[in-house]
C-alpha cells in the first residue's frame, strides 16, 4: 500500500513520539511576522533560550504594514511598537528580516513561494492560519498560535496529533471566467466550514493538475476556511518549473537532485485515503459569498438562500447572517450594491490575480460611488506588475495603487471599511468586522469578479463582462503578454491567456 | 474586567465554576478578539476587549451580550456550540478568554487551531453532544449560580445533579492531566534526535551529494543566497 504525501512528510520529520502520544515533528521552515511573534520572543528571553535554527527562520512585516505612507515612525504608534519589536527580536536572535522598503518584503505566504523558500516535502510553520497556502508546492504548512511560535523558535519542532487525509478531485475543465478562487469557495460551500477539521486536504484531479502555481496557492490558502489546517497539491513539473532559478532554490546539479527528491514526496498512485470527494469543475460558475463565513456562498446566477432552505441546524445562523448583511432571502446575488473593491491578500494578491483584474477594468472607470484599492501581495509582485504597466490600468480606472501588505483583508493597518460599507473583496474571510469596521460587510469573490463589480458598482457576472468585451471589435484587447519569467513558467486554462 | 482566578499552571484535572452560555455556530476568532486589538506586543489587557464588537452590536440592538450580563460575571466555563474558534490562528483569542476568567470550554466542536492554542495555555476544550451543549446552556441561563464541574479524570461535566459525558483526544487529556500541556519542555528534551532528523533532510543539507556536510554549514550556504 502506497503512502500519501502527508504521510511521507510526517514520517520523515518525526523526531519521536511524546509521552502524551503526540508526535514531535521537525519544522523545516519557520516564517515569522510582527503580530504573532513578540510574546514568543519575550518567552525565549525570559528563559535565556536561543533560537534553535535561526537559519531556517525568516521574518517580514505584513499585517500592520501601511500601504501608503511607510515613513518611520509609523503614524500608528502601536504599529510602530510592533515593528520596532520585530526589528529588535530579529537582531537579537540572528534572524533575517525583510522590512518595509526591502524588495523582498511582502505577505509571508506570497514571499515564501516567490523567493523559493517554500519547497516540496517541507514542513512549514507560521503564526498565521493561512500557512496552508504553502501546500501548493507539496509542502505541509501549519498555522500556529504564539505559544507554538515560541516552541518552534526554541526547538524547531511542534507537538502535533496526526491528520487524516481527504482527497478532493476536481474533474473536467473550468469555464472561462471561473477561477481557482471559485473552486475553493465551491469546495468550502459543499463540505462546510468545519468539514475539514482533523483532515489535511489533498487537492487533485485534472483541474488542479492544469492549474498554475499561483492558482494552486489560492486553493491551498483557503483550506483553513474549510476547517482543514493543512491543504496540499502533489508536486509535479509545474512545481519544479516554477522553482527553478529562484533565490533560495538549489542551483545547478543540486537542483536536479532536488527535483528527484521532490518528485518522490508526491502521494503514491496506490495511496489510501481516509475520505475522497469529487467536484465537477466543469459545472462551476463564479462564486460569491452572501453571509458571514466563507461557506455561505452561492453561484453568481443563484439566489440568496433563506432559513427555510438550509438544514435545521443552520437556520439561526442563516437568519443572523442575512440580518447582519442586510440582504434578503430569495434575492439574486447579482445586483448587490458595493461600496468598496479590494484586490489583494495572501489569497489573491499575486501577479496573475492582478493581470486578470486589470484585464477586466482596462479602459473602464470605477463606478462613481465605489472606492477601489489594489494592494499587491509583495513588493516583487508590485514591481512585476509595474513592469507590465498594470498599475497604469488600475490608476486610469480610478483604483488606488498601494504598497505590499495584508491591508484591508483584516484592517490592521489604516486600510479599513467605514461603517456599514459593503466590500467586494478578493480576500479570504467575510467574518463580521473582518475588514476593519465592526459593522462592515464583505462579499468574497475572485479578483476578476471584484474588478467587474468595481466597474458596475454592484455584483455582476464577470463572464458576461468578458464576453461583451471580447466580442466587441472596438473593445478587443491585445492578447496577454507571456508571463514574466520570474513568476510563471506554465499556465493553466484559467490563467492569463487571452480568451 | 480582570481574571478572577490565577492562570492555569501544573496538572489540570478539574475545572469548577459557573457557566457562561455563548450560543451560536462558527464563532470565529475575529469575533472573539477583533484584529485591531492585536496591535500590541503583550497579551495583558486583552480581556477588556473580548467580544468587543459583538457586545457593541448587541447593545445597539437593545440586547445584552452574554459577556456583559451581570449574572455571568466571574463565570469560568464557556458553553458553546459548533466549530468554536474558527478562522485566524491568533492565540489572542484564548488568551483574551483566559484572562477574562474562562478556564474551560464545553461545546459541540472546536476549530483545530483554537483547540491547540487553548491547550498550550492549559485550557481544555471538551466536546459534548449537541443536545447536551444546549442543555448546559439552558441550565446556565436559567440558573446562573449553578456550579459546573469538568472532571478530566472521569471525563464528564457535572451540573445540576446530572453528569454529561465529554470527549477529548487522549493526547490532549494526557497533557492536561500530567501538566505537560506546555509542550516546550518536552520538545527540548532530546536535541540530538532533532539534529538527526534535520541532517536526514536533503533540503536542510542543501541537496549536497551524500548530505554529509553539517547542518550548520549548509544552512549558511542557503542563507547566503541573495536576490
Amino acid at each position: 500500500m502506497g503512502r500519501t504525501l502527508l504521510r511521507k512528510v510526517w514520517d520523515r520529520h518525526t523526531v519521536r513520539r511524546l509521552p502524551t502520544g503526540q508526535t514531535q515533528l521537525f519544522i523545516g521552515l519557520h516564517l515569522v511576522h510582527e503580530v504573532t511573534s513578540p510574546q514568543a520572543f519575550d518567552a525565549l528571553r525570559a528563559r535565556g533560550w536561543p533560537v534553535r535554527f535561526p537559519h531556517r527562520t525568516f521574518a517580514t512585516v505584513d499585517h500592520i504594514a501601511p500601504t501608503r505612507d511607510t515613513a518611520r515612525p509609523f503614524a500608528d504608534l502601536l504599529a510602530e511598537e510592533m515593528m520596532a519589536a520585530l526589528e529588535r527580536n530579529c537582531r537579537d536572535f540572528g534572524i533575517p528580516l525583510w522590512p518595509l522598503g526591502d524588495a523582498r518584503q511582502g505577505i509571508v505566504h506570497v514571499i515564501g513561494p516567490e523567493l523559493g523558500l517554500t519547497q516540496p516535502g517541507m514542513t512549514i510553520a507560521c503564526g498565521d492560519s493561512h500557512t496552508s497556502t504553502h501546500g501548493a508546492f507539496g509542502a505541509v504548512g501549519f498555522g500556529i498560535g504564539t505559544s507554538q511560535v515560541r516552541d518552534v523558535l526554541a526547538s524547531q519542532c511542534l507537538a502535533l496529533d496526526p491528520l487524516r487525509v481527504r482527497r478532493i478531485r476536481v474533474t473536467g475543465a473550468l469555464a472561462p471566467g471561473v477561477y481557482a478562487k471559485d473552486v475553493i469557495l465551491a469546495i468550502i460551500g459543499r463540505l462546510g466550514v468545519k468539514g475539514g477539521v482533523g483532515f489535511a486536504y489533498e487537492y487533485a484531479g485534472p483541474v488542479v493538475e492544469r492549474m498554475s502555481m499561483e492558482e494552486r496557492l489560492t486553493v491551498c490558502n483557503m483550506s483553513i476556511e474549510g476547517g482543514a489546517r493543512v491543504g496540499y497539491v502533489n508536486p509535479d513539473q509545474t512545481t519544479f518549473d516554477y522553482l527553478r532559478g529562484r533565490p533560495f532554490t538549489p542551483a545547478r546539479e543540486a537542483f536536479d537532485r532536488a527535483v528527484a527528491w521532490w518528485r518522490d514526496q508526491a502521494s503514491d498512485a496506490d495511496a489510501a485515503y481516509d475520505d475522497e470527494v469529487e467536484i465537477d469543475g466543469g459545472a462551476l460558475e463564479p462564486v460569491v459569498t452572501w453571509g458571514v463565513h466563507p461557506g455561505q456562498s452561492v453561484g453568481v446566477s443563484e439566489r440568496i438562500p433563506g432559513p427555510a432552505e438550509v438544514p435545521a441546524a443552520d437556520r439561526d445562523a442563516t437568519r443572523e447572517a442575512l440580518e447582519f448583511m442586510g440582504l434578503a432571502a430569495g434575492a439574486p446575488i447579482l445586483g448587490t450594491r458595493i461600496d468598496v473593491a479590494f484586490i489583494g491578500s495572501c489569497t489573491n494578491g499575486r501577479l496573475s490575480d492582478l493581470r486578470e483584474a486589470a484585464r477586466v477594468v482596462a479602459g473602464q472607470r470605477l463606478a462613481p460611488h465605489v472606492r477601489g484599492l489594489v494592494v499587491p501581495g509583495s513588493q516583487a509582485v508590485r514591481a512585476a506588475a509595474e513592469r507590465e504597466g498594470l498599475h497604469d490600468t488600475f490608476l486610469a480606472a480610478g483604483f488606488e495603487w498601494r504598497g505590499a501588505g495584508c491591508s484591508m483583508c483584516l484592517g490592521m493597518n489604516p486600510d479599513k471599511l467605514q461603517g456599514r460599507e459593503v466590500s467586494a473583496s478578493s480576500s479570504n474571510r467575510n467574518f463580521r468586522g473582518r475588514q476593519g469596521s465592526p459593522t462592515g460587510r464583505t462579499l468574497l469573490m475572485s479578483p476578476a469578479m471584484v474588478a467587474a463589480a468595481a466597474v458596475a458598482g454592484e455584483v455582476v457576472d464577470v463572464r458576461q463582462v468578458m464576453t461583451a468585451a471580447d466580442s466587441a471589435p472596438t473593445a478587443r484587447r491585445p492578447p496577454f503578454t507571456p508571463p514574466h519569467g520570474a513568476t510563471q513558467a506554465r499556465r493553466g486554462p484559467t490563467g492569463g491567456e487571452a480568451r | 474586567m480582570t481574571a478572577t482566578r490565577p492562570l492555569p499552571s501544573g496538572p489540570v484535572r478539574r475545572v469548577e465554576g459557573r457557566g457562561l452560555p455563548m450560543p451560536g455556530h462558527d464563532i470565529d476568532t475575529d469575533r472573539i478578539i477583533p484584529a485591531r486589538f492585536l496591535r500590541a506586543v503583550r497579551f495583558e489587557g486583552l480581556e477588556a476587549h473580548v467580544f468587543e464588537d459583538d457586545r457593541e452590536m448587541e447593545r445597539t440592538a437593545g440586547r445584552v451580550h452574554p459577556f456583559e450580563r451581570p449574572e455571568f460575571q466571574g463565570a469560568t466555563v464557556l458553553l458553546v456550540n459548533r466549530n468554536f474558534g474558527c478562522g485566524s490562528s491568533r492565540e489572542h483569542a484564548p488568551q483574551a478568554l483566559m484572562r477574562w476568567g474562562i478556564h474551560a470550554l464545553v461545546g459541540e466542536s472546536f476549530s483545530e487551531i483554537f483547540f491547540g492554542n487553548a491547550l498550550t495555555l492549559g485550557i481544555p476544550c471538551v466536546s459534548v453532544a449537541p443536545e447536551d451543549a444546549a442543555w448546559l446552556q439552558g441550565l446556565a441561563t436559567s440558573d446562573p449560580d449553578a456550579t459546573l464541574t469538568l472532571d478530566l479524570e472521569t471525563m464528564q461535566v457535572m451540573a445540576g445533579g446530572v453528569s454529561v459525558p465529554v470527549s477529548l483526544p487522549p493526547a490532549a487529556r494526557d497533557a492536561l492531566l500530567t501538566g505537560a500541556w506546555d509542550a516546550t519542555g518536552l520538545l527540548l528534551e532530546d536535541p540530538a534526535a532533532v539534529e538527526t532528523v534535520a541532517r536526514g533532510l536533503p533540503y536542510v543539507t542543501g541537496f549536497s551529494i551524500g548530505s554529509q556536510s553539517s547542518v550548520r554549514s549548509c544552512q549558511s550556504g542557503v542563507v547566503s543566497s541573495e536576490l
